[in-house]
């Protein structure tokens, strides 16, 4: 009985990962064979990062059960971090995969300094509160960003908040962060496989985690907190775990996508609450807790306004309708009876007890 | 020496004296009722004694340590386990992660054998199965390990929930109003069990109820509460028999 659980949720595990290789494989392919736009091709690495934000937001809403609205600030502080490890180092460490490599480590740990630093006073909130605080934060990352100069010369780095001359460098010196200009000139490291292994990654560590001792005790957190407690769970620890691994995640998300583009400005687009909304609406949509369903989630709506293009004024349009009836469609009580109906695992049973006979 | 010793025990919320001068010695193996009224402080009394609230006079001792005001965490792992009068279950978690969550602190492994499953994780995982399979037999609830806790009918969950406290290795468990939305069907089916498990695991149990004949049938002796103040306290027969009890709880 033992085995047949473990057999279950590994078999469950394995349909992820092979979901995500298989989509490696043909994207690869119909790379090759030349068909694949350059508008598609631009979308490859993005529908990466996407699926590492879904994945790893879905960890605090859907494991540990607490609404975060700040989830594109720690995006904001690996992007940030590890671009600027890049930029510092680029004399240094001339080989590429291990300076990547690197600043990767270096935009998960960021991140995770940052999700403990907020963590430790956000969490003792709950509900609409936790939201909008983490909210909060997560646009402070973002400003706090666009006034940061930070400059290089002989003497070491040099940090302002005000301008560029007030650094103070030297007539040799670089500045490396150009407060709401940000930094340029990163080296456009990520690749599409790339993108696929850390996603892979990702989802290895969130599966794992969830299925893990640790795992068990985020999930009777989120199903009752005081019942936790009273069976002697730390409820600050395990929380702080989950948001935590979640940032760091989210920070690894920051890293492809600062090597994705030669200059990386922190906008409302891109790391302010939009972005963190959108997030959530891949994590809501693919279904809260449901890891492969966030991952495919984001995916298809990251592919979806740029294939609506065509339709030029009518595309922003279209998409909200089709949020709308797919969030409809998806947890309907008709529609899930529908499902339950025609489930592949069904039909796939069907198949079986026939082919017994 | 009693296994819990509570003295002067008292809280009160903003002008409200909900509980007061409360006093209450159980011996180890023995099966206590905590009777009275409606809003009497019987809850509040396990709140205290968990933890929940810091208790503002009085003293708990357990086994000879003292827990007074200590955070519900210590005092888990110092052996008090409960359940609580609404049902609270890990409701989207199986049966069984419900009695492995509250095997929580009996095993442990690092989050890095749990992250590349190293022997370590295998060994403990296999190790906390089996207890919780155990348990889960004892409470006859094997046949449902996989099933989702918020799918289990009324009675299993009472079950549950008892399976998932004794999962901590508790000196004492407090019951709080086991019986309540039971018919009586289930609520004998109830009795038997939680003087089952008080014989099998030699336990030492507190019970709060609202059913007299739960009450009557199976707890030796009995503190009875009233407007937050202990009316009457010792064996069943003569506390049921008091005339205040009576007047206060019973009727005339």
């Amino acid at each position: 009985m033992e085995k047949k659980r473990w057999n279950k949720t590994a078999k469950n595990n394995a349909v992820t990962y092979g979901i995500v290789v298989l989509f490696w494989v043909a994207m690869t392919l119909w790379d090759q064979s030349g068909n694949l736009s350059s508008l598609m091709r631009g979308l490859l690495v993005p529908v990466c990062i996407y699926a590492i934000m879904a994945v790893s937001l879905n960890l605090t809403v859907g494991i540990l059960g607490e609404l975060s609205l700040g989830h594109a600030g720690f995006m904001c502080v690996g992007a940030f971090a590890s671009a600027f490890f890049t930029n510092l180092m680029k004399e240094t460490i001339p080989f590429t995969p291990l300076r990547f490599a690197l600043a990767i480590l270096i935009a998960a740990l960021f991140a995770a300094i940052f999700g403990v630093i907020i963590g430790i006073p956000v969490l003792r909130l709950q509900g609409d509160y936790l939201a909008i605080v983490t909210l909060a934060f997560g646009e402070i990352i973002k400003n706090f960003v666009n006034i940061l100069y930070v400059g290089k010369d002989s003497r070491g780095l040099h940090f302002s908040i005000k301008d560029t001359l007030s650094l103070g460098l030297e007539d040799e010196g670089v500045v490396l962060v150009k407060g709401p200009q940000g930094i340029t000139g990163t080296s456009r490291d990520a690749t599409f496989t790339i993108g696929i292994i850390l996603l892979l990654i990702s989802l290895f560590i969130i599966l794992r985690l969830i299925q893990s001792r640790d795992g068990r005790a985020i999930k009777a957190i989120r199903d009752n907190q005081i019942a936790a407690e009273s069976i002697g769970i730390n409820i600050t620890k395990y929380k702080l775990m989950a948001f935590t691994v979640s940032a760091a995640l989210a920070g690894v998300a920051g890293a492809l996508y600062a090597h994705n583009l030669s200059s990386l400005t922190a906008t409302s687009q891109n790391f302010g609450y939009n972005m963190s909304i959108m997030i959530l609406v891949y994590v809501v949509l693919g279904g809260i807790g449901s890891i492969r369903g966030s991952m495919i989630a984001a995916a298809v709506l990251t592919v979806l306004p740029e294939l609506l293009r065509g339709l030029n004024d009518y595309r922003m349009l279209i998409y909200a309708v089709i949020l709308i009836v797919a969030m409809l469609l998806n947890w309907a009580p008709a529609a899930l009876a529908f499902r339950e109906k025609y489930s592949l695992k069904r039909l796939l049973g069907r198949n079986k007890t026939k082919e017994a006979e | 020496m009693a296994l819990l010793e509570v003295k002067n025990l008292g809280i009160s919320f903003g002008g409200l004296r909900a509980v007061n001068g409360f006093d209450i010695k159980i011996e180890k193996g023995q099966l206590y009722g905590l009777i009275g009224p409606n809003g009497a402080g019987k809850t509040t009394v396990f709140n205290l004694l968990t933890g929940v609230y810091k208790p503002d006079t009085g003293s708990i001792i357990l086994d000879g340590k003292d827990i007074t005001g200590k955070k519900t965490i210590e005092i888990s792992k110092a052996g008090i386990a409960r359940t609580f009068q609404n049902i609270r279950l890990f409701k989207e978690m199986s049966v069984l992660d419900n009695v492995k969550a509250g095997l929580h602190n009996k095993h442990s492994y690092s989050f890095l054998s749990g992250l590349f499953h190293l022997p370590a994780y295998h060994s403990v995982e296999k190790q906390m199965n089996e207890q919780a399979m155990e348990l889960l037999k004892v409470f006859e609830l094997e046949k449902e390990a996989e099933t989702l806790a918020s799918n289990l009918p009324y009675g299993k969950q009472r079950k549950l929930e008892i399976a998932r406290a004794m999962a901590t290795e508790p000196k004492l468990l407090l019951l709080d109003e086991p019986a309540a939305g039971m018919n009586p069907n289930e609520t004998k089916t109830l009795m038997e069990m939680i003087e089952f498990v008080r014989e099998h695991f030699q336990m030492t149990i507190l019970l709060i109820e609202h059913d007299m004949k739960l009450v009557s049938g199976i707890c030796e002796e009995l503190t009875v509460l009233n407007f937050g103040e202990v009316l009457a306290q010792g064996p069943t027969g003569a506390v049921l028999n008091n005339p205040q009890v009576i007047t206060a709880y019973l009727g005339e």
